[in-house]
């Protein structure tokens, strides 16, 4: 969508055969893009992210902090390894992404930072813990960045999907309470990709030139009640 | 085009940032409904979507009148055919803290900013669920949000549409009517002028971390977004426009 807006697009990940993918799907139909690995909870890994985007295409102008996993277990059965892993792909990884653009958006006079939070960074549930703790600190750390960096035009806001028909969908013990979920959601019906990407470009682009420390709450309504 | 084929129906909209949000709705393919009751602004603002190849008709409306919002959606059914859009955009502000609001300023701001909307969104879900659906779009205000040492009736006025926006989006969820709140800071409008007391102007800007007043565009492009497919999974949820203001 990105692509087809007229944006170079970088696109990050662990999984090398997928990204590529992507990249040569955009690149075939007319769009700019380039893939990079990058693991989100390594810091050194970020910079090559952005360097890329640099040598490539010159600059960059917006980063989404899209990457996360999700584990289901309750307070009880949350081990400390599932707590380190979670707070530090879903958390952590947010932070040293917006860390490491904010010196390029800097140079090139502002930019605009989207974190993907959830809606289980606003609620909780009787499923997870580490996930929810970690999209709850995506929520505010948004607030915060958003604040320090408003001064130099960079906007920070996050997004808040609900049941979204993606993978993370399908993980053992989010499937299995699909149906409740869509019960207690009033569109009783799970969202779709585009969905959450057309509110994601919103924030983006310079349409939005006014919005930062925002929650872009996308969910069906599930979390207005 | 955003909004091709869709038709909107946009209270307050002979100046401000009703008055954007027309021309922009207009310029994104659909019919509009200027309603408002300052007419003669009202209607040049839809000669000017007409002069520049829009569609637009005119009605006037007192939101606090039940039969003129009937009348308002004829208007959109007359001249369009249908509704799918209602941005409930009209509002006043009064600047009076707590025992300087009297009863007639409270049931003043109350009766345009709350209940304009309430029966606005009355008016409008029939002739939505004919249409197979449609997308409210509730102008609230960060003083929906929060207190501030300005205002008592305005943030009451602001914290019902709010709330209400919510209740009406889960009731008409089924109908596939989607209900959300706009929930502008500091805009460089009329309405900003009038409101300006003192020094409380530099102060709020000082509190806003973009530091700076927003533009009428710069709230039209979220209502737009609310209004469109775009956004065809949002409904009961607060687009904060504030450059920050209200995230500390």
């Amino acid at each position: 969508m990105f692509a087809a807006e007229g944006a170079a697009v970088v696109l990050a990940d662990l999984l090398d055969e997928r990204g590529q993918a992507v990249a040569e799907e955009i690149t075939e139909s007319g769009g700019q893009a380039a893939y990079v690995h990058l693991d989100v909870a390594d810091e050194a890994a970020w910079q090559c992210a952005v360097e890329a985007a640099n040598t490539r295409f010159g600059k960059l102008d917006v980063l989404v902090n899209n990457a996360g996993i999700v584990r289901t277990e309750q307070v009880l059965e949350t081990t400390d390894r599932i707590w380190e892993d979670v707070m530090s792909v879903n958390a952590k990884g947010v932070f040293l992404g917006a860390k490491a653009v904010m010196p390029a958006m800097r140079a090139c006079g502002g930019g605009s930072i989207v974190n993907i939070s959830s809606i289980d960074g606003l609620v909780g549930t009787d499923l997870s813990a580490a996930y929810h703790a970690s999209k709850g600190a995506v929520r505010i750390f948004t607030k915060a960045a958003a604040i320090q960096y408003a001064p130099y035009n960079i906007r920070v806001n996050s997004v808040h999907p609900g049941m979204i028909a993606t993978d993370m969908v399908g993980t053992p013990g989010v499937g299995d309470v699909l149906d409740q979920r869509l019960a207690a959601t009033p569109m009783r019906r799970i969202g779709r990709p585009e969905e959450i990407a057309y509110g994601v470009l919103y924030l983006a682009s310079d349409e939005s030139s006014f919005v930062t420390g925002s929650e872009l709450v996308i969910d069906g309504g599930r979390t207005a009640q | 085009m955003r909004l091709e084929g869709k038709v909107a129906l946009i209270s307050g909209a002979a100046r401000g940032m009703g008055a954007v949000e027309a021309r922009m709705f207009a310029a994104e393919g659909a019919a509009v409904v200027v309603a408002d009751l300052l007419d003669d602004l009202g209607q040049a603002v839809v000669a000017e979507i007409d002069g520049s190849g829009g569609r637009a008709a005119y009605a006037h409306l007192d939101v606090t009148d039940e039969d003129a919002w009937q009348s308002a959606v004829e208007t959109a059914i007359t001249n369009f055919g249908k509704l799918d859009v209602l941005v409930n955009n009209a509002g006043i502000v009064r600047t009076e803290q707590v025992l300087e609001t009297t009863e007639q300023i409270w049931e003043d701001v109350m009766s345009i900013n709350a209940k304009g909307v309430f029966l606005g969104v009355k008016a409008a879900i029939p002739a939505m669920r004919a249409a197979g659906g449609g997308s409210i779009i509730n102008i609230s205000s960060s003083a929906g949000l929060t207190g501030s040492t300005q205002n008592a009736a305005y943030h009451a006025s602001k914290g019902a549409v709010r709330i209400f926006t919510k209740a009406a989006a889960i009731q008409y969820a089924p109908h596939n009517i989607r209900v959300n709140s706009v929930h502008p800071g500091m805009i460089d409008t009329d309405m900003l002028a009038a409101s300006r007391v003192g020094d409380v102007l530099e102060q709020r800007l000082s509190v806003t971390p973009m530091r700076r007043i927003g533009r009428p565009e710069e709230i039209a492009y979220g209502v737009l977004y609310l209004a469109s497919d775009e956004s065809s999974f949002v409904t009961g949820s607060e687009l904060v426009i504030d450059g920050g203001r209200t995230a500390q």
